[in-house]
Formats: structure tokens, C-alpha cells, sequence
């Protein structure tokens, strides 16, 4: 980042707003600031499609902040029965919807905020993939960006409590259940972090502190280190070559161009067309077929009645599905804790990455045949651990059941096996890690093409 | 003794539901979302038959309004437990006598709608469907059952207006093996309406419990087509800027 000394400070025509600027500059490193994470901050000019995605998360990271604000103030972290039977919380919330002015919008928008973010992070991420963004020099920016992801789902696990409906409360019961399964501290651990037996109004009241303060907190910090670890390296770019090998006699990027103003009349169009996407669910979608807003999710809170199904929001259902995928017990240790260790560890080895990937390139662009394939591969088995994630264990695709005798015994057919939702996730997990365990390998082996000198435009 | 019993009653239910939402068929409801009278007639049907168990929490009574009904209107036939307008639609039947009567307490209907929907069917689809599939069953408590929520404990309030109906198991060969088919029956001349005409009211019935599940739902598509178009605008315009400023990158 520039110094604030050795720079040229902001000098006045003599008009009141110049006035005013050189004033500020005197004490504050505004030009300094704006030259260096803007008017002077040279980004690659082929940036594509990809490119988008940091921008509109900050936009979303923004936008979710706001929309919180407005709900906290008629929100109500309550667990107690109101007069007529209704869960202050959960009664608050139809308080918004129905009394609050304008309330049905912001609460729109902050449901759906909370899947546009992991849509929005989850092709981010992918991006950092495609053109090997996270490698040597920025393995930071993307270790920033791991922990973010991991902020993320504190965040969106957290605030999924909040309104008290029954996925709310039996969710977070399996999920908090299951530090029950680490040894020895375990059960401890699950009733420490509820402070109560079961999830109840004490775990209401922290969930709330956290999702409203603590994790965000953390989160704008994290972007923040996230940004200005790019800015102090520089972007990478589609072709994955580094564009300030080439640089004129100042010293500037030949393939580089000022972020402003050309990334940012860019990006104005990215952002109208996300936020014409996010308005669609916002205004005619907003429960996103059960996927954004979970059907069930509008029952109150019953702590007796067990609802048959329950099923984390989507964002989270490739981590589930590896959870629920480690059925054996390992050295003792029951299955539950390498589920346990399976949903953190798929989520933890992403951090590693700059180091696994061992290819001569960076971008997909000048890759071989293996990584394309693996990585193709690596896409499809991640949708389908997501989308077995929504299912009840014992799913079988396409409709099938598997046939029995009339003593109930299973009639042997491959399709029992070929078809069964729960073999395929253990099946498409191992092959999650094994596509990050043996990388330092086949990336290795790999070929490749060379790689440009200057940027191209494809 | 109270917590086993509902545990118990969790067990029974939760295999039956969890294969009823392996593709329960529902009937599909009509939309009357455009249909002021309609919904004005569902206001009408729900306060009559249906808040003196099931409270409506969320809903103001002044929030009738909005379906083109005046002030006066409201009062003299849509209230009768409280007299001011602002009022939530509540029950007076206190949650610990409902649980006595009936063994559980009739859940707050604000957002039934919502909470309703799922792969199956809208939640106008299911309560349309549920309101219009309670048949005898002198086993249970009531004397009703229903067949997409077995054992319900709701008795069929509607019954004057339906009649009552009888779950007729007809046993057929398909293929070699033997295939049960379960049909509801009505009973000739035990109610009000005829089988069209209670449709047509339960429709109407339903209608409200989708607009009460979301009041703003009309105001929302509204704005929702101003909203996209503006961003249509938006987007020629900020295209046209991006294009003009990127001209002299090569
Ligand atoms: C005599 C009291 C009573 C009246 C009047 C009554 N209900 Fe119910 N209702 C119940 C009870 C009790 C339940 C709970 C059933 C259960 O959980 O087993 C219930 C359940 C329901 C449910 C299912 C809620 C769920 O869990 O999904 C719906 C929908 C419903 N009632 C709609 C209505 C409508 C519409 C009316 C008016 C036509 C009505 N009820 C009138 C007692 C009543
Ligand atoms: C709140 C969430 C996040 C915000 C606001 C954010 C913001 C940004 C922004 C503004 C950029 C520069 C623009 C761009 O290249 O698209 C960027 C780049 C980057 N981000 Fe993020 N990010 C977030 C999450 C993540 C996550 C979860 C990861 C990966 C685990 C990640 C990895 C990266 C990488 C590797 C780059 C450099 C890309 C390149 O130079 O090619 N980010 N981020």
C-alpha cells in the first residue's frame, strides 16, 4: 500500500470543495488511498465473466449488513411461549412480514441475500479454480478467503436459528449434536456452546449476539485482509500470467488498466444484472421452491414434535452429504465424529491448494487433458453431493426401489447399488478428497501448453 | 406421561408423513388471489368457523381493509371477540384448554399457507385438498379423520356445509397382485352444499389463508414488475457507459 509521505498531496484551485479536499489530504491519506486500491490500482484488462463475483460479494456483504440492521429492530431473540401460544421470535418475524412498513421487503432481501452470497462465493471460489488464482503469490488472498467461506457458514448456521421455526431448531440440534461426538470433551463442548441441555432460548439469545455482531465483525475484517492482500500482490487474471512482467517506463503494467474508472463502469453492469436476478426471487420467488426459504421453516419451533425430514439449506448440503456419507467406526471413534471430521476437513483442505496444485501453469487455459477432466469431474460430483445432501438417507434416484421377496430379504440387482443415493455420496466424497490428495501428483504429470507473454482475449 | 405420549405419537406419524411426502397426490386449488368477493367470502368463512380454535396472529383486523372491505363492515360481521379494529385475530380459547379438549393445541394459522407448500403441491394445493378429505372414523376421538393428515385432531368443522364422507378400501387384481385402493365416499343429503358448491367455498376458504400467509403478496408482484423494468433501463444505460469508456482498450 502507498505511504502517506511520498506522494504528491491534493492541491486546491481555490474553490471550497478543493479547499476542503487539500484540507483532509493534509490529514488523511485519502489521495493516497484512492490512487492506490483505485485510479492507480492496474487490473488485468481480460478480466471475464468470472471477474464479477468479488465485487457483487462485497455488494452482497453490504447489502446484508443493511437489510440486518432494519430486522434487528423489530426482531426479537425469544424462545418463550407469547399469550396466544406463538414463539416471541418466531411471532416477531410475522411481525415484520405483516405490520412492519416495508418489513416483507427487507426480510426478502435478507433470505435471499443469504443464498445469493453463497451462489455469489461458491463461483468465486470456482473462479480462483479455473485460473489458479490462489497460487504463489497469492496463496493469502486465498486463505483469507477460506476463512470468510468458514465465517460464512458460522454466519448463515447462526441466523438460520433466529427465526424459530422448526428447521431452525431441529437443524441446529444435529448440527450442535454433533461436537457431541468428539471425544471426551464432546459432550461438554455441545452443552457449552447451547448453554442449555437441548437448543432453547439460551442458545437463541448467543446465536443472535453472534450473527448480529461477533461474526460479522470478523467477516468485514477478513475482506478487508482478503482486499488488501490482492491489492498488495496484484489480480491474476483468465490467462494466469502475471501482467507486471511487462511494464512500461513508469513502471505500469502494459496490460493493465486503471480498476477506475474501466472496472468500475464494468462492474455497474454486473451489478444490474445480478440485481435483476436477485429481484425476480425477491419479489416473485422469494421462498426459492423451498430452497431459499425451507417450507417447513414456516411451522413454529416444537421441541416435541420431531419434524420426519430434516435437511440443512442447501448451501450446505455437499459438506452434509459427506458428514452423513462416513458410516463406519474408525480406531474406536465412532462414525459420527468422522462425519464429523469428513464436513470440516472438506472444507479446511480447500485452504491447502496452493501447495497441492503442483502444475507448471496456472490458468485451465494452458492445462492438460487430466485437469480438465478431474476438475470437470470434481464439478459434477460436488452438485450431485448437494443435491443428495436434500434428500433422506435410503434415496434412490429416478424413482427406484429396490425390489424385495415376500419376506422382506432384498432381491440382488446392481441397480440397488448403482442407484442408492447413500453409496454414491460415499463414493463422490472419496473422490472429493482424493481430487485434492493426490494433486501434487497428476497436476504434476499433467501437460501443458506455454503460456502467453502478454494477456490475450478470449 | 404427556411427553411419552407425544413421542409415541411422533413415532406413528412421522413413517406416515415421511412416505406421504413420497408423492401424495393433492388437488389443485383454484386461484382466486384477483377475486376480491371470494376472498372477502373466505374472510367471512374463517372468522365463522375457524377463529374460535385457530387464531390468525400475525393478522390486524383493519388489514380486512384491504380487501375492499369498509371499517363498519368489519365490525358488525367479522368481529366478534374484540371491538378495536387494530386488534391482532386471536383466539379466546386459552392454549391449556385446547390441549385438554383436544389433545394438542390448533396451531396459529397466519402462515399455515406457507409452511404448507413442498415438492407435492402449493400450500393452497394441500389445504384445499385437507379440507376436503375428513371422512368418519369412529376409532378416533372426534369421530373424524382426514386422509392426508391421519389422525388428525381437528374434527371436520365444515361438516354441515359437506356432509359427511367414508373411506370406501376397494380391493382390485392388477398385474396378478392385489392392490388396495382407498376412495373417499359422500354420504347423499347429510350437508348444506353440493359438492361443487362446497369446492367452491372451501376454494374461496383457502384463498384467504394464502392471502393472510402473505397480505403483501399482490403490492409485492406489482412493484416487483416496476423494479425489473427500471433495472432494464439501468442496465442499457450502464452497457452504453461501459462501452463508451472501454473503447480505447485494445
Ligand atoms: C374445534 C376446534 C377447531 C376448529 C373450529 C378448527 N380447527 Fe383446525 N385444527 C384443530 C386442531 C386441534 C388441529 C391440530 C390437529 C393435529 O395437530 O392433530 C387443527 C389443525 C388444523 C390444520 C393443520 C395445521 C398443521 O399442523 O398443518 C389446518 C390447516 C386447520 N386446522 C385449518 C382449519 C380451518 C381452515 C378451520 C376453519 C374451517 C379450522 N381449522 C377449524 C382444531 C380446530
Ligand atoms: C465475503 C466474501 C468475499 C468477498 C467480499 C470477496 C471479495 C473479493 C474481491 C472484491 C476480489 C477482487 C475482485 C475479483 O477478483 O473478483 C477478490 C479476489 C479474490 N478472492 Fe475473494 N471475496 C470473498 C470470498 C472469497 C473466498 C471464500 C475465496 C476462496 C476460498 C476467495 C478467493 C479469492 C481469490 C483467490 C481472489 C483473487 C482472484 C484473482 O486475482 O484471480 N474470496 N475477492
Amino acid at each position: 500500500m502507498a505511504s502517506n509521505s511520498n506522494y504528491e498531496k491534493f492541491k486546491s484551485n481555490g474553490s471550497l470543495v478543493q479547499n476542503v479536499l487539500e484540507w483532509v489530504d493534509a490529514r488523511f491519506p485519502l489521495t493516497s488511498l484512492w490512487k492506490a486500491h483505485l485510479s492507480e490500482y492496474y487490473a488485468p484488462k481480460n478480466f471475464n465473466f468470472w471477474y464479477y463475483f468479488g465485487s457483487l460479494a462485497l455488494l452482497v456483504l453490504v447489502m446484508q449488513v443493511v437489510t440486518g440492521i432494519f430486522l434487528a429492530m423489530n426482531y426479537k431473540p425469544d424462545a418463550s411461549l407469547n399469550a396466544v401460544g406463538v414463539p416471541v421470535a418466531f411471532a416477531s418475524l410475522n411481525y415484520i412480514t405483516h405490520d412492519v412498513s416495508w418489513g416483507w421487503l427487507i426480510r426478502n432481501m435478507h433470505s435471499t441475500g443469504a443464498s445469493a452470497f453463497f451462489i455469489v462465493v461458491y463461483l468465486h471460489m470456482f473462479r480462483g479454480m479455473l485460473y489458479g488464482s490462489y497460487r504463489k503469490p497469492r496463496e493469502l488472498i486465498w486463505i483469507f478467503g477460506v476463512l470468510i467461506f468458514l465465517c460464512l457458514m458460522a454466519e448463515a448456521f447462526m441466523g438460520y436459528l433466529l427465526p424459530w421455526g422448526q428447521m431452525s431448531l431441529w437443524g441446529a440440534q444435529v448440527i450442535v449434536n454433533l461436537f457431541s461426538a468428539i471425544p471426551l470433551v464432546g459432550d461438554p463442548l455441545s452443552i457449552w456452546i447451547r448453554g442449555d441441555f437441548v437448543v432453547g432460548d439460551a442458545t437463541l439469545n448467543r446465536f443472535f449476539a453472534f450473527h448480529v455482531v461477533a461474526v460479522p465483525l470478523v467477516l468485514i475484517g477478513l475482506v478487508a485482509a482478503h482486499v488488501l492482500a490482492l491489492h498488495e500482490v496484484g489480480s491474476n487474471n483468465p490467462d494466469g500470467i502475471e501482467i507486471k512482467k511487462v511494464v512500461d517506463e513508469k513502471g505500469i503494467p502494459l496490460d493493465g488498466i486503471p480498476f477506475h474508472p474501466y472496472y468500475t463502469v464494468k462492474d455497474i453492469v454486473g451489478v444490474t444484472v445480478f440485481l435483476a436476478l436477485f429481484s425476480f426471487v425477491v419479489f416473485f420467488w422469494p421462498e426459492g421452491g423451498g430452497y431459499f426459504l425451507e417450507y417447513n421453516n414456516f411451522f413454529q419451533a416444537d421441541p416435541m414434535k420431531t419434524p420426519p425430514h430434516i435437511a440443512p439449506v442447501w448451501y450446505f448440503t455437499p459438506f452434509y452429504s459427506m458428514l452423513r456419507a462416513m458410516v463406519w467406526n474408525f480406531f474406536w471413534l465412532p462414525a459420527k465424529f468422522w462425519g464429523v471430521v469428513a464436513m470440516g476437513g472438506g472444507v479446511v483442505i480447500l485452504a491447502f491448494l496452493p501447495w497441492l496444485d503442483r502444475s507448471p501453469v496456472r490458468s485451465i487455459r494452458y492445462r492438460g487433458p487430466i485437469y480438465k477432466t478431474l476438475l470437470a469431474i470434481f464439478v459434477f460430483t460436488f452438485l450431485v453431493l448437494g443435491f443428495l445432501g436434500t434428500k433422506v438417507p435410503g434415496y434412490y434416484f429416478f424413482g427406484y426401489t429396490p425390489a424385495t421377496n415376500p419376506d422382506g430379504s432384498v432381491i440382488f440387482n446392481p441397480l440397488n447399488y448403482l442407484l442408492s443415493g447413500d453409496l454414491i455420496a460415499q463414493v463422490f466424497t472419496v473422490y472429493y478428497f482424493a481430487f485434492f490428495i493426490t494433486m501434487p501428483w497428476w497436476s504434476r504429470v499433467d501437460s501443458y501448453k506455454t503460456e502467453p507473454e502478454r494477456v490475450t482475449w478470449k | 406421561m404427556r411427553n411419552l405420549k407425544t413421542l409415541l405419537a411422533a413415532l406413528l406419524i412421522a413413517p406416515a408423513l415421511a412416505l406421504a411426502s413420497e408423492g401424495v397426490h393433492l388437488d389443485r386449488a383454484p386461484d382466486v388471489s384477483g377475486d376480491k368477493a371470494a376472498l372477502q367470502n373466505g374472510a367471512k368463512l374463517f372468522v365463522n368457523y375457524c377463529l374460535s380454535c385457530h387464531g390468525a396472529s400475525a393478522l390486524r383486523y383493519n388489514r380486512l381493509l384491504d380487501l375492499g372491505l369498509t371499517e363498519q363492515q368489519v365490525i358488525d360481521n367479522l368481529m366478534f371477540t374484540t371491538d378495536r379494529i387494530g386488534d391482532q385475530m386471536t383466539v379466546a380459547l386459552r392454549p391449556a384448554d385446547a390441549k385438554k379438549w383436544f389433545g394438542v393445541v390448533p396451531p396459529d394459522l397466519s402462515i399455515i399457507a406457507r409452511a404448507r407448500a413442498s415438492a407435492d403441491g402449493s400450500g393452497a394445493d394441500w389445504l384445499y385438498t385437507y379440507l376436503r378429505s375428513f371422512y368418519r372414523d369412529e376409532t378416533r376421538p372426534t369421530g373424524w379423520n382426514n386422509v392426508i393428515f391421519p389422525n388428525v385432531g381437528m374434527p371436520h368443522i365444515l361438516f354441515e356445509l359437506q356432509g359427511e364422507q367414508v373411506l370406501k378400501t376397494e380391493k382390485s387384481q392388477h398385474d396378478g397382485k392385489e392392490v388396495e385402493e382407498h376412495k373417499l365416499a359422500l354420504t347423499p343429503n347429510t350437508g348444506s352444499l353440493s359438492a361443487e358448491e362446497y369446492d367452491k367455498q372451501v376454494a374461496d376458504l383457502v384463498g384467504f389463508l394464502v392471502w393472510m400467509s402473505d397480505p403483501e403478496a399482490g403490492f409485492r408482484k406489482q412493484l416487483g414488475v416496476g423494479v425489473l423494468l427500471f433495472l432494464a433501463v439501468l442496465f442499457v444505460f450502464a452497457y452504453a457507459l461501459k462501452k463508451e469508456f472501454w473503447k480505447d482498450v485494445h
